[in-house]
């Protein structure tokens, strides 16, 4: 057991934790140390790890993950309202259906790859969205979205408590989710997320799944039937995305039919290519940089602006607000838009590949003046 | 098989966990802070502080933009009279009134913004962060009804009071009404009240309706209203169609309408999604035609001024009913209009209107009670009455949170002077008509403690 472990892992496991637990301190200079934002963090960068297990490994570009993000969060908020409002099997009822719900529709759109794939998983997740929003409204309650009501059954609380007049929270054995224990269940969440995801990369499946990617029909030319190595990775980043999607209902007892749409989808692929597309970190860093952008950037308005650079002159001060302006508050996208293109033409390998680059060329400058240093001894 | 992005070193680790040592020591003090409130107070209670912070979390984007960002104008000047800059708008007009212009029991009022995208989930994450990170006191806004029932039940459990901003549906103030939330806006059940009469006489006792409903729970309540409404004046509904929040093309909604047998067309659609579907609906000549005898008309329940610019010419004529429009006489409205008007050179919609008066009554009940503590700012606004704010007098229900004043029926302007002038008022209906019963619609406020 001791040697499938490299020591690099080990290393980066702790040091993953230790980030992740102190996530709160580090973030907060950046402004982006309140619980919500770092709630959000955790859990999309659960979604943005699990998307990369099917698209970083096997290059199948799902483009309709949000489906199991909202089945995850509909469940979990069912569980919620129908049984108990610990949060233990809201997670597990919400990664489970998304399990099975995954499964079917791998099932069907793995027949096909490449852009057929995309686009059959796009048009799944549509109609997942568009059943959400009018069809299945009796179960997802439509545009206002899914929420709790003092009439819910709650079946097992009601054996052990009286229901009280406010609504109940989310809780863990009492604990409630909400706030810096949320987070912290999340952040637990997410580090065994993270392990299994460490695993998956180094396992023999993991190796083949890579090898699907490299070249599939020579694979098939082995003797590997990769269909089934397919479906399971599949349902796997399914069931990552479900566990996203019930924490997200954990953290929130709410669940809305926009969590389905094709632009969520979309966001969780920006996010992976944005961090680094088949690194493991990668996909974490864009999920953290999207929400940030989404929750912290879009806040600035004009006020804002004038603070932060309240140190320039008068005339200079109003021209910098006029020029910012445009780039921040509902401007966000548009940032966001110009960086991600930035990031496709220059670091094609988001930015992981930016980090690596920068790491070996201080790496360069250090020998190199090692080098002289020496020379000149 | 290593497929770890970085080599990683005891050195480089040992590196890394310095700096991070580093910065987590710089950013502690503000990570405590968090207990702060924890030793008997409430959330984010300002204490000593020499300002105050409360939250604006409008539409900028999404089918309603157009009414957020005019209700941001609005907040803006709302807090500048509030803080005693300006003219003073509404506070000269307002009666009673306990502020007295040098902010909130003498904080001053600052205030941060946000984007709800329409969405449930961002305008909760967004409230979220105005209240977990920016530590606001009172946070207010909506456009949409589904958006603004999510971030009242979100008040609820953050025991963080929501001044609803537009939001029309019966639920707000029916089944999902909490104690941390007030309307001042008319809802769906009182625009049905209005109009019946109106419509009596304008189209008879003996037409047939078909509905096109926006599919959330304010198109929901809405139609239920109106259908209520006008099947009791004896008018049939042929049918009833959801159409999708910002679907944007609606013709495959109206070609059926032209052979349904139907003679009115309710628009249950607010918003771009009213002056898509109405321009569509014109366009498609609806209105020259003639069906079972009469005259085919169109009604949008619930009309404001933004829309009927976007409309332009397609609205003439149309009925629909507004919570308060800028044309309005009394001294209030004048007052507002004034100030609105000065500051950005327009005048103001019926969403900016609400947004501003929610803010001053706010403001006004903390005065009152003389503390931010929630529990006793709701028990200040509850039952409150007051006169001067351009609806004539008017009462904040102490059961259900819901104002209660007269509405207007209004209709679109055959003539207008100006590209503002557009809906002229056909009646101002008083109060004692669209009054109900709060146990009509069910629900409960829950608890004043959070």
């Amino acid at each position: 057991m001791a040697q499938l472990w490299h020591r690099n892992d080990l290393l980066l496991m702790g040091v993953f934790t230790l980030a992740v637990l102190a996530m709160p301190l580090w973030l907060a200079p950046f402004g982006a140390g309140y619980p919500d934002l770092l709630q959000k963090l955790a859990i999309y960068g659960i979604f943005a790890i699990g998307f990369n297990i099917l698209f970083g490994l096997t290059g199948y570009l799902s483009f309709g993950h949000a489906a199991f993000l909202g089945v995850g969060s509909y469940a979990a908020v069912w569980s919620f309202k129908l049984f108990t409002m610990n949060v233990l099997p809201a997670v597990l009822f919400g990664t489970l259906l998304a399990g099975v719900f995954a499964a079917l529709i791998g099932f069907i759109s793995l027949r096909r790859s490449g852009i057929y794939f995309s686009i059959l998983t796009l048009a799944f997740a549509q109609m997942s969205y568009n059943l959400a929003y009018s069809v299945l409204t009796p179960i997802t309650n439509g545009e206002t979205g899914l929420q709790l009501t003092q009439s819910d059954p709650r079946i097992i609380d009601r054996l052990y408590v009286e229901a009280t007049s406010g609504l109940p929270s989310t809780e863990l054995f009492g604990l409630k989710m909400s706030g810096y224990p949320g987070f912290y269940f999340c952040a637990a969440i997410l580090i065994i997320a993270f392990f299994f995801s460490v695993r998956i990369f180094n396992s023999p499946f993991g190796v083949k799944l890579l090898a699907i990617k490299s070249n599939q029909t020579r694979m098939g030319y082995t003797g590997y039937n990769t269909r089934p190595y397919l479906l399971v990775a599949f349902v796997i980043s399914g069931m990552y995305a479900g566990l996203a999607g019930s924490l997200l209902a954990v953290t929130d007892p709410l669940a809305g039919a926009e969590r389905m749409q094709w632009t969520a989808s979309g966001e969780v692929v920006l996010m992976t290519i944005l961090g680094g597309a088949g690194t493991l970190i990668g996909p974490l860093l864009g999920a953290g940089l999207i929400k940030y952008f989404e929750n912290v950037f879009s806040a600035y308005n004009e006020a804002v602006l004038h603070q932060i650079f309240a140190m320039l002159p008068d005339w200079l001060q109003s021209a910098m607000v006029f020029v910012v302006n445009p780039f921040v508050g509902e401007g966000w996208h548009l940032t966001l838009g110009a960086l991600f293109v930035l990031i496709v033409i220059f670091l094609p390998g988001g930015i992981m590949e930016g980090i690596r680059r920068l790491s070996s060329l201080v790496r360069r400058i250090i020998a190199r003046s090692r080098r002289d240093g020496l020379q000149a001894a | 098989m290593d497929f770890s992005d970085s080599k990683l070193t005891r050195r480089s680790v040992l590196k890394g966990a310095t700096a991070l040592a580093g910065t987590a020591a710089a950013a502690s003090p503000a990570f405590f802070i968090k207990n702060a409130w924890a030793a008997g107070q409430f959330r984010n209670d300002p204490g000593n502080a020499k300002s105050v912070t409360i939250g604006f979390n409008v539409p900028q984007t999404g089918a309603y933009a157009d009414e957020g960002a005019d209700e941001l104008r609005a907040y803006k000047l709302a807090v500048q009279h509030i803080n005693g800059e300006g003219d003073g708008g509404l506070l000269n007009t307002m009666k009673p009134l306990s502020l007295k212009g040098n902010g909130i029991l003498g904080k001053k009022l600052e205030y941060v913004t946000g984007d709800t995208q329409t969405k449930s989930d961002a305008a909760r994450a967004s409230a979220k962060r105005m209240i977990e990170k920016d530590g606001v006191v009172m946070f207010s806004g909506g456009s949409s009804s589904g958006v603004a029932i999510a971030q009242q039940s979100l008040a609820q459990e953050m025991g963080v009071i929501f001044m609803c901003g537009l939001t029309h549906s019966n639920d707000t103030t029916g089944k999902d009404k909490r104690r941390y939330g007030f309307r001042h806006f008319f809802n769906a059940y009182m625009s049905g009240a209005a109009l019946g009469p109106v419509l009596e006489k304008e189209m008879g006792k003996e037409r047939r309706a078909y509905h096109l409903t926006a599919d959330y729970t304010w198109g929901w309540t809405q139609e239920e209203s109106i259908k209520n409404t006008t099947e009791k004046l004896g008018w049939q509904t042929v049918n009833a169609v959801k159409t999708p929040l910002g679907a944007g093309d609606f013709s495959q909604y109206i070609t059926p309408v032209l052979n349904s047998g139907a003679d009115v067309l309710i628009l249950n659609h607010y918003g771009k999604d009213m002056i898509n579907s109405l321009t569509q609906a014109v366009q498609f000549g609806l209105r020259d035609k003639q069906v079972n005898g009469k005259n085919f008309e169109i009604v949008v329940p619930l009309f404001s001024r933004l829309m009927a610019q976007g409309a332009g010419d397609n609205i003439k004529g149309i009925l629909g009913s507004t919570n308060w429009n800028w044309s309005l006489q009394d001294e209030g409205s004048k007052a507002f209009v004034k100030s609105f008007g000065a500051a950005y050179g327009f005048p103001p919609s019926q969403a900016a209107h609400t947004c501003y008066v929610q803010t001053v009554l706010y403001a006004n009940a903390v005065e009152m009670a003389g503390t931010f503590f929630p529990p006793e700012v709701i028990k200040s606004l509850e039952g409150f009455e007051f006169d001067g704010m351009g609806n004539g007098p008017t009462e904040y229900r102490a059961a259900d949170h819901q104002c209660f004043k007269n509405v207007l029926v209004v209709r679109g302007k055959q003539n207008p002077s100006s590209q503002f002038d557009l809906l002229e008022v056909v009646q101002e209906v008083p109060r004692s008509q669209v009054e109900y019963d709060p146990k009509i619609f069910g629900g409960e406020l829950g608890p004043y403690q959070a």
